[in-house]
């Protein structure tokens, strides 16, 4: 393998996982960005699509029909969370709803030891996750480039629906200031509502690929995700949605150049070199790289 | 039009409004005067729905807003601009203009009218495609006051709308309003500039300690009461 083969390696992978964070991270951005709440039962979402997954999955009906029906899992086990949980705490503290957060979260996860298993189970992906083919010398997964594709894809229909519709204008403007977008009309269960779906749409989709990966799902097959994802998300700035796209990508990138460049006793550790530099990127910029809502006012 | 009974609201333990009763007549400019925490801004926030009053009654041209959220008193015709401005800074021109119409479905109509405010506060057209945060506390107080107009509201209220400008903005929002209310609109004012606002008002209510303390025309109040004593010598007990 010459150099560019391996650069080129090298940026496909780091998207492709990147683009995967960056999915995660803003799953959980655009709901902390209107309520202020971190969602920690999110990486349950992705879990109750990975459970979708395995019932499903070995049966009769094809994997996308499956992929499908695992998303809209995800995304009503999220509406349905707003509604139960956290609306009726929506006007306590910002403390009340982390816990509250923390307890459906342990709420969903001993559901799945209880009614499951409290191991992981093998789940049927297609081959095509593990398969991998050839351009001149370049040899590419499969699954890598549907994830690059992918999310590349979802951020671009996200940001049409953030521009160009009412509601997604609207949802931006809840972040900058909510009780003026109810002021000006929009009905704050309906905002909130959108948000959550986006959320639960956000975490079936990277389920999808992210137990493509693994090949398996269990109980805590969410704890993973969630964490990359709030690291992406504090690391790029919590408040702005940019900067969660931003963060998850550097992160993927991370990881994946760390991979590369790690000796092989080292790669156990990956992960705390991440961390590490994360570290170092908050001692320099407490805010993240991209600060929200910055208001530079002229008088 | 509008009309507030007996209204006492506050901030939790805290007690804002004790007693207040108003009214709006269609048509007119009603001028709200008073010191700083007179309960002035509360009164619009109560309105506007923002806050639930602990007791008493408002009624917008015969039907009551208790009870109702802010979203669908928008929808009942009033609309607010509220202190400080509070445009979304991270929204642009445009994207402010639209969503102060998130109430209307007439997508031709609100393209029609988006490009009258720009007509209107020609420095909206300019700066179209720029975040809100990015203009001027002048341009912000423009945009905030269009944002309020796309709603085509029946009832305007403003909120100190010439705070923090610089005497030649003063004018110009001062101006604003009068060409507002000329042109038919029905208009609550809450300002600090209380000579100027009676210079333009219909009526007045002074408003001291969560009280209407008097009200009239703004020749019977400059009458009634000396304005710059009861004005100046509230702020300086409280100083």
């Amino acid at each position: 393998m010459n150099v560019l083969q391996e650069v080129l390696q090298f940026i496909i992978n780091a998207l492709s996982l990147g683009g995967l964070y960056a999915l995660m991270a803003l799953g959980l951005v655009i709901v902390y960005g209107i309520l202020r709440l971190v969602n920690f039962a999110y990486g349950e979402l992705v879990m109750v699509a990975g459970y979708t997954l395995l019932m499903l999955g070995a049966g009769p009906i094809p994997w996308l029909i499956v992929a499908v029906i695992s998303v809209g899992m995800a995304v009503l086990t999220s509406l349905l969370l707003e509604r139960v949980a956290f609306r009726p705490v929506r006007q306590a503290s910002a403390t009340t709803m982390l816990i509250t957060s923390f307890a459906v979260s342990a709420l969903l996860q001993n559901a799945a030891i209880l009614f499951v298993s409290p191991r992981a189970k093998a789940v049927v992906t297609p081959s095509f996750f593990t398969e991998n083919f050839q351009v001149g010398n370049l040899l590419i997964s499969k699954g890598n480039l549907a994830s690059l594709v992918v999310s590349l894809l979802l951020l671009g229909l996200l940001t049409l629906f953030l521009r160009r519709t009412l509601l997604g204008i609207a949802l931006r403007a809840a972040a900058d200031d909510f009780v003026m977008t109810r002021l000006v009309g929009i009905r704050a269960n309906q905002v909130i509502a959108t948000a959550f779906a986006i959320s639960g749409f956000l975490a079936g989709v990277v389920a999808l690929f992210w137990i493509g990966r693994l090949g398996s799902v269990g109980p805590f097959v969410g704890s993973t995700p969630v964490l990359v994802a709030f690291v992406a998300a504090v690391v790029g700035g919590m408040e702005s949605l940019t900067g969660a796209v931003i963060g998850g990508y550097l992160l993927g990138t991370l990881t994946v150049g760390l991979q590369l460049v790690l000796p092989q006793s080292l790669l156990d550790y990956r992960q705390a070199f991440v961390f590490a530099i994360v570290l170092l990127v908050l001692l320099f910029r407490p805010q993240g790289l991209v600060r929200g809502r910055a208001v530079t006012e002229r008088v | 039009m509008l009309s507030v009974e007996d209204v006492h609201a506050g901030y939790g333990a805290i007690i804002a409004l004790r007693g207040v009763s108003l009214h709006v007549n269609t048509g007119e400019l009603v001028a709200l005067v008073g010191a700083n925490g007179a309960g002035k801004s509360t009164l619009m926030a109560t309105i506007a729905g923002v806050l639930r009053p602990f007791r008493g009654q408002i009624t917008f041209e015969g039907r009551s807003l208790l009870g109702l959220s802010p979203e669908e008193i928008v929808r009942q015709g009033i609309a607010l601009v509220p202190e400080g401005r509070r445009i979304f800074p991270s929204l642009t021109v445009a994207e402010n203009l639209r969503l102060g119409a998130a109430t209307r479905r007439d997508p031709a109509g609100v393209q029609r009218d988006i490009e009258e405010m720009c007509t209107r506060f020609p420095i909206l057209g300019k700066r179209f495609h720029q975040p809100g945060g990015t203009l001027s506390g002048g341009e912000q107080q423009q945009l905030a006051i269009a944002r309020a107009l796309m709603s085509r509201p029946r009832l305007l209220m403003m909120d100190e709308p010439s705070l923090g400008l610089s005497p030649i903005l003063v004018d110009e929002v001062f101006a604003m309003i009068t060409q507002l209310h000329a042109s038919g609109v029905t208009v609550l004012l809450v300002e600090q500039n209380v000579e100027r606002t009676l210079d333009i008002a219909d009526r007045v209510y002074l408003l001291n300690t969560g009280r209407v303390e008097c009200e009239g025309t703004p020749e019977q109040l400059r009458q009634q009461v000396d304005i710059v004593g009861a004005y100046l010598g509230d702020t300086q007990e409280r100083s």
